[in-house]
């Protein structure tokens, strides 16, 4: 399918998210869309979808100018989206997922699950897209669950698909096994725009590059382009995209950590007797396949799962029986993975969400009552601080794009006196400048004594920024490594090798690594 | 290490300030998006045109023209609206102003419509309140009812069996009310945070319970009045009486001014106050908030104190204001349409005020409607129905008077009519 946007403009009330854009995509093409945080590519896309009706410009299929009134009628002209954040419903199974919208019944108005089921498994050989028909999608990984959502889109005959950030949540290996079906996509004629702020990815697939900035096309450039050559295009000025730091110097143990594990309610053990120390002045990151019990770990560091065994001290001091407040209140910053669903409020302002961990203290909040200049001048500076966009301290914080959204976060965790930073996937859907720039407060953070546990799947951020390696692989830690150890071999720890396996380099592969079949191949 | 200039550089350019619209401009915008004024001005013009046809429908006159509407149809209309003008006329004359009364002696015929109206608005604010805080905190009290009548008894109780000075004894009174009714939320609260117990359940299974406990006290001695075999409590001693605020001639008395009070309170509770920032976090998204380090069981625990206290307070207008003696419907169907109210307002204080006011008027009106008419009671109802549901479905208003879809977010009533699961 040929697709033509032409000078498509979309306001939001005086802001204008999209600027007389202009987008060509060929059949049969991977057109990579990049462009900074809030530069309008998913309101872009959810102007093609139907999402938004545009306020000037058209659409044209196959040099046919339309107008979707709506998704229903976007994807019956056979455009397939994949949201950036998950339309799933995570009580059905992958089937009743895939047949939500256009069920099928039998003769008595029973939903005919059995065809439904044969289509999935028929598609998704087609395409070498394996997921378990008939598991609930609360069940599956991340990566997995994005299979469903193609999958999805495919059933209902898309001729062009939309992927928003695929990779953000992805492995490494689930970004490759994605590549390799979206080749097999293109190479069936389905054309594809996709979104990712990973150059290299981009670099890797697509045939064609087109870069927004402030909602407006500022060029469009070959696969062939260096990395920093797109950064710069997308964000304006020169980036730099490795980390620079001085080698750390580690003070006093702030974070000691003995032999926790924590089971959950069904006996399942998600971390198993993990101990470790992090001292002040150093990042020790904790690199994984998401799902590996690093996110349980974090959250028995800040009290908010109790855990079944082990002592958690930070300072010195023992928390385990403090509140998740108290926990903070010592001095702990934490940036939790889900920045929607744990990090935000998404009704509440970017002022308010900029002091919800320390809204009662002075000076926003003392004898009860708030403090709402003290709110709103802090969010002023923050905001100019973090570069969140729009710098609106006012503006609701769902209404702001993925990356601000984090930067938001980050304002808010980074803005008082640390001991302890706890941050996870700090730079998940972030854009390059971003990036750089919140891996400088990291490090910058780190510089001023602050001790830093860093949990990222990321390995090229791991590798960027971390003093001391860990691996964490089915709630154990598998391995410590130092800095300066191959990407590879920390690849196969991730997947389950132990560390001496991984330094002789003999490859184990374990196919627990992911919870899901066909999902366990190593870089 | 190096770093190249402070902030990303771009930052400066994204600073302008944003052009503010003027006054004209916003009106136009608010009509043409349709804010939430419009909406709800829509809704209610809807509303009387869906109870215009209730209207013509129920008037006998009216229906015996239509059998002959094709040999004369201008009777159908002119008895048609002459049935619509009456009913509204009343409805209006019955809660704002009687134009008649200007020429009968005294004040009291004046202000008799917006006396009625306010004595109604009073417990329709205090459990709209009650209802928003709670939705403002993510729980859907359904439990006004209940709350009311503990509220009513704890109230009523102090008032007919202590023997206090004036002040005092109102004060006590009112005390006890509050307390009442907090507990009686609080126990709903609680349970949600022990056991997770969704309120919804617990709150409706507690009407139940303060319902019988009324129904039992009022056949016991000490409560039921000496000397009488009805279901009828002893009166509440004078000292505990809320004071009449326009003469004894008309039953306005204090609860408007409660009402007010506590809408100031709960205004200043969910904007300016950090147990409100935390209510709202929770309310809004509580993993988020638990995250933040607050305390979400403590949260619905306070919450519904707080909900039942307002509660309670209803239960005190109707003891110690409006009836003086304990009924079997103290309630007088208050704690249901709390919730109607609390829908309309938006769960917003200022909201709430103009939601209770407008049904309080409805009340009013609707007594004389029916009583110079003869529309059926049930009329009302309709229209104060009407409102709400379209209101609920916002898109429908917007489709019928092609408005535009709106921009921003923004709470609309929409979000509390899906408040369900919330
Ligand atoms: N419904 C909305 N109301 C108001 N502003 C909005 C709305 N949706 C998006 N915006 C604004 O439009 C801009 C573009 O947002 P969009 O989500 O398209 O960015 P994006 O390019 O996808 O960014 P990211 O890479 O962070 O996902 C942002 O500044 C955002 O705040
Ligand atoms: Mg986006």
């Amino acid at each position: 399918m040929k697709l033509e946007l032409r000078a498509i403009t979309k306001r939001f009330g005086s802001f204008t998210a999209n600027d007389a854009v202009d987008l060509v995509v060929e059949p049969g093409e991977i057109h990579g869309l990049l462009g900074e945080n809030g530069a309008g590519k998913t309101t872009l896309m959810n102007v093609l979808y139907g999402l938004y009706q545009p306020d000037e410009g058209e659409i044209l299929i196959d040099d046919v100018p339309v107008t979707f009134k709506g998704p229903g009628h976007a994807m019956s002209a056979g455009i397939g989206m994949v949201h950036q954040h998950f339309m799933l419903i995570p009580v059905f199974t992958v089937t009743e997922n895939v047949m939500l919208g256009h069920e099928q019944t039998t003769p008595g108005g029973f939903l005919n699950r059995r065809r439904a089921g044969r289509e999935v498994a028929a598609i998704s050989k087609r395409y070498g897209l394996e997921v378990p028909p008939d598991a609930l999608v609360a069940d599956l990984p991340v990566g997995v669950q994005q299979r469903v959502e193609i999958l999805k889109a495919l059933s209902r005959d898309a001729r062009l698909l939309v992927l928003d950030e695929p990779t953000a949540v992805l492995t490494p290996q689930e970004t490759d096994e994605l590549i390799t079906v979206m080749r097999a996509l293109r190479d069936g004629g389905t054309s594809i725009v996709f979104i990712s702020h990973k150059l290299r990815e981009v670099r890797e697939v697509a045939d064609k590059i087109t870069v927004l900035r402030r909602g407006a096309v500022v060029g469009t450039a070959e696969p062939g382009a260096s990395q920093s050559e797109l950064a710069s295009m997308m964000v304006g000025r020169p980036v730099q995209l490795t980390v620079d730091k001085e080698p750390a110097q580690p003070a006093d143990v702030v974070l000691q950590v003995d032999g926790v594990s924590v089971v959950d309610p069904n006996g399942v053990v998600l971390v198993d007797n993990v101990s470790f120390a992090v001292r002040g002045g150093e990042i020790y990151a904790l690199a994984g396949v998401q799902g590996n019990g690093q996110t349980e770990l974090t959250e028995a560091l800040v009290g908010l799962t109790t855990p079944t065994r082990g002592t958690i001290a930070i300072t010195g001091r023992n928390i385990g029986k403090l509140s998740t407040d108290e926990i903070l209140d010592i001095g702990v910053g934490y940036v939790p993975e889900d920045r929607l669903h744990d990090g935000l409020v998404g009704q509440f302002s970017v002022a308010e969400n900029l002091v919800l961990d320390h809204f009662d203290r002075p000076p926003y909040g003392s004898r009860g009552s708030l403090n709402l200049r003290a709110i709103a001048d802090n969010a002023a500076v923050r905001v100019q601080e973090f570069d969140v966009r729009p710098a609106n301290g006012l503006a609701g914080a769902s209404t702001l794009s993925g990356g601000n959204q984090q930067k938001v976060v980050l304002a808010r965790e980074m803005s008082r006196p640390l001991k302890l930073l706890i941050v996870a996937q700090p730079t998940r859907g972030l854009d390059v400048g971003s990036m750089e720039f919140v891996h400088r407060r990291i490090v910058a953070e780190r510089d001023r004594g602050t001790a830093i546990v860093l949990i990222s799947t990321e390995l090229d951020e791991v590798l960027g920024l971390a003093d001391r390696i860990a691996v964490m692989y089915r709630g154990r830690i598998q391995g410590e490594v130092p800095v300066g150890t191959p990407a590879a071999q920390i690849g196969m720890l991730m997947a389950g090798s132990t560390s001496a396996e991984a330094a002789a380099g003999t490859t184990s592969l374990s196919k627990g690594a992911v919870a899901a079949p066909g999902a366990a191949g190593v870089l | 290490m190096t770093y190249q200039g402070t902030a990303p550089a771009s930052a400066a350019e994204e600073m302008l300030p944003e052009a503010k619209p003027g006054p004209a401009r916003r009106l136009v915008d608010a009509i043409r998006y349709g804010n939430s004024v419009v909406l709800t001005l829509l809704a209610m013009l809807c509303a009387l045109l869906v109870g215009a046809i209730m209207i013509v429908i129920a008037d006998p006159p009216t229906r015996s023209a239509m059998g002959y509407f094709f040999s004369s149809p201008w009777d159908t209309f002119t008895r048609g609206w002459h049935a619509i003008s009456a009913g509204y006329v009343a409805l209006f004359e019955g809660s704002v102003f009687n134009p008649d009364s200007l020429y009968s002696n005294g004040h009291t015929p004046i202000f008799g419509p917006i006396s009625n109206t306010l004595l109604n608005a009073a417990p329709l604010i205090l459990g709209g309140l009650a209802v928003g805080v709670a939705f403002r905190a993510g729980l859907f009290n359904i439990g006004v009812q209940g709350q009311l009548i503990m509220g009513a008894i704890c109230a009523g109780y102090v008032g007919f069996a202590f023997r206090l000075p004036p002040l005092l004894h109102l004060l006590a009174a009112l005390l006890a009310g509050v307390i009442g009714g907090a507990v009686w939320g609080g126990i709903a609260g609680w349970l949600k945070a022990r056991t997770g117990a969704h309120e919804v359940i617990s709150t409706i299974m507690m009407n139940y319970l303060a319902l019988g406990l009324l129904n039992y006290l009022l056949g016991i001695s000490g409560f039921q009045a000496p000397g009488s075999n009805q279901a009828i409590s002893r009166s509440v001693h004078g000292t505990a009486r809320l004071p009449h605020l326009l003469g004894p001639n008309l039953s306005l008395h204090l609860g408007i001014v409660i009402a007010l009070l506590a809408a100031l309170g709960c205004w200043w509770l969910l904007t300016r106050s950090t147990l409100g920032f935390s209510l709202r976090a929770v309310g809004a998204n509580p993993s988020a908030a638990r995250t933040a380090g607050m305390k979400i069981e403590r949260s619905y625990v306070v919450v519904m104190l707080i909900s039942g206290g307002l509660a309670g307070l209803v239960g005190c207008s109707q003891i110690l204001g409006t009836n003086h003696a304990l009924t079997g419907d103290i309630d007088a169907g208050f704690g249901f349409d709390a919730i109607t109210v609390a829908l309309l307002g938006q769960a917003s204080p200022r909201g709430t005020i103009f939601a209770g006011l407008l049904f309080g008027a409805f009340r009013a009106g609707g007594v004389v409607m029916v009583a110079n008419t003869g529309i059926p009671a049930d009329v009302v109802l309709v229209i104060e129905a009407v409102i709400v549901l379209f209101l609920a479905a916002p898109a429908l208003i917007r489709a019928i008077f092609r408005l535009r879809e709106s921009r921003g977010g923004g709470v609309g009533v929409g979000q509390l009519a899906k408040g369900w699961n919330a």
